[in-house]
């Protein structure tokens, strides 16, 4: 249970952690708890502190430790569910990278829960864990330059769905209709480190 | 109000940002330079945090509809100095640095979002970025009487303090001493998101990939072509490449400063 702590500048500290639940677990007591702290930012298996005045790197390891140590059941979070159509132009590609069908490729990616383990990239842009291995496909070589809002995608460990249009290098494998993003919304990410994530087909 | 009649070659409203939000993916933003965006605040008798016209190594040229107390700092020095309507301000190209802030007395006037007047030119969160035409409203963010301040002068030939890590020990052996050994020319190729440095190359020693973890402004983050970015206020706020190092916080208003083509130079 031990937690590496590195510097991040003279303002931040980078907190190691063994799994993503661990990243979420320390995140959540950090935000809550620790003093003079502007970011909390959960990483794969990260968590990033940035603090207004010189970082106590002491105080932020016992915090991770004490939060460790309190709870070994997963984080308590909310399940949110996503209806896409799987119309997605990079479903062939997929389905022949793993060698099943696109009706498989849908099955495999709607059958788990996942975990929303840190976000980035793009406000509201959860990094999904927890996709069938079969589906641990690489990025794009070439990266498109709009990729729709909306947009589900997967490429390596990962599944996600574009807030708005932006590049992208994903596989694209659908789109849903759910608002990932609204800044005039409270909370504005529709997704936050530690939810349940599920897709349904329609 | 205010007419805008050119921006040079990018003009955008700034303020503090959004710190706090990293969590959601929301970038920190803000001014690019905030030691002269704060300034400018003081010179016109602003509130901390009204927001300012941030321009890019040339403008902007704006018209004053109304009469109005005005500060310029960055890469120029105008302590306040009154408009009267139908008077035009014309920032002719900067010989040196690249950010000017254009402050004035109450504030620009822009709807904000999430708590943030700035645009974030990653995102495309908080007001599109200025162009010619547009009639900027001045705000009530006037607080005190204007201050006078001694002159802020930019560094000519930078030497940015970092503190190494938090992944020095993902590079082979000498990449932080090649940081900090030779100059760096900022490539024309950067921009508030991030600084695209050309120099020595700065070699892994690892052949895996770094799961994604959080960033911070000011981080040198190592990309495989061993050439790195440093990261602005607009940066990303996880990523996969690890940082050798991060500028110190004393240093990183003079990323808002440093000019494309230049050398810049690194201690620890």
């Amino acid at each position: 249970m031990s937690v590496g702590v590195r510097p991040a500048g003279d303002r931040a500290l980078l907190l190691e952690l063994a799994s993503n639940a661990d990243a979420v677990r320390v995140a959540r007591r950090a935000r809550a708890e620790l003093r003079g702290v502007v970011d909390v930012v959960p990483g794969h298996e990260t968590v990033l502190l940035t603090f207004e005045a010189e970082p106590r790197p002491d105080e932020a390891v016992a915090l991770a430790e004490a939060a460790l140590a309190d709870d070994h059941s997963p984080p308590e979070s909310a399940l949110v569910e996503l209806a896409v159509t799987y119309d997605g132009p990079d479903l062939a590609e997929v389905a022949e990278l793993a060698s099943l069908s696109p009706e498989e490729v849908v099955a495999r990616h709607c059958a788990v829960s996942y975990t929303a383990g840190f976000l980035g990239f793009a406000p509201g842009f959860a990094y999904l864990v927890g996709l069938d291995q079969r589906l641990h496909v690489p990025r794009r070589a070439e990266p498109r330059t709009h990729v729709p809002g909306g947009t589900v995608a997967i490429a390596g460990v990962y599944s996600g769905v574009y807030p708005r249009e932006s590049p992208g290098g994903w596989r694209l494998l659908g789109r849903t209709d759910a608002v990932l993003f609204d800044a005039s919304r409270e909370p504005p990410a529709l997704l936050a480190s530690g939810d349940q994530v599920r897709f349904v087909a329609r | 109000m205010i007419e805008v009649l050119d921006t040079g070659p990018l003009t955008t409203v700034q303020d503090r940002g959004r710190p706090g939000l990293a969590h959601l993916g929301v970038s920190p933003s803000g001014a690019a330079d905030p030691r002269a965006y704060e300034r400018g605040n003081r010179l016109v008798g602003n509130r901390p945090g009204a927001a300012s016209l941030e321009a890019t190594l040339a403008g902007p040229k704006l018209r004053f509809l109304e009469p109005a107390v005005v500060a310029l700092t960055g890469a120029e020095h105008w302590p306040a100095f009154e408009m009267a309507p139908g008077d035009v301000l014309a920032v002719e190209p900067y010989a040196r640095g690249t950010r000017v802030y254009v402050s004035v007395r109450g504030g620009i006037d822009v709807e904000p979002v999430l708590g943030s007047r700035s645009t974030d030119l990653m995102s495309g969160l908080g007001p599109p970025v200025v162009r010619a035409g547009d009639v900027l409203r001045v705000g009530n963010e006037a607080g005190g009487a204007p201050e006078e301040l001694p002159d802020q002068r930019l560094v000519a030939e930078p030497v940015l303090r970092v503190v190494p890590g938090p992944r020095a020990d993902w590079f082979a052996a000498g990449a932080l001493e090649a940081l900090t050994a030779h100059p760096w020319r900022m490539s024309i190729s950067s921009n508030r998101v991030g600084i695209r440095l050309e120099g020595e190359r700065l070699e892994w020693a690892r052949n895996e990939e770094l799961r994604s973890e959080g960033l911070v402004t000011g981080a040198l983050q190592v990309p495989p072509s061993g050439q790195p970015i440093l990261l602005g206020p607009d940066h990303p706020t996880t990523g996969g490449y690890p940082v050798i190092a991060v500028v110190h916080s004393e240093d990183l208003w003079q990323l808002g400063q440093l000019r494309p083509g230049e050398a810049v130079r690194f201690s620890v």
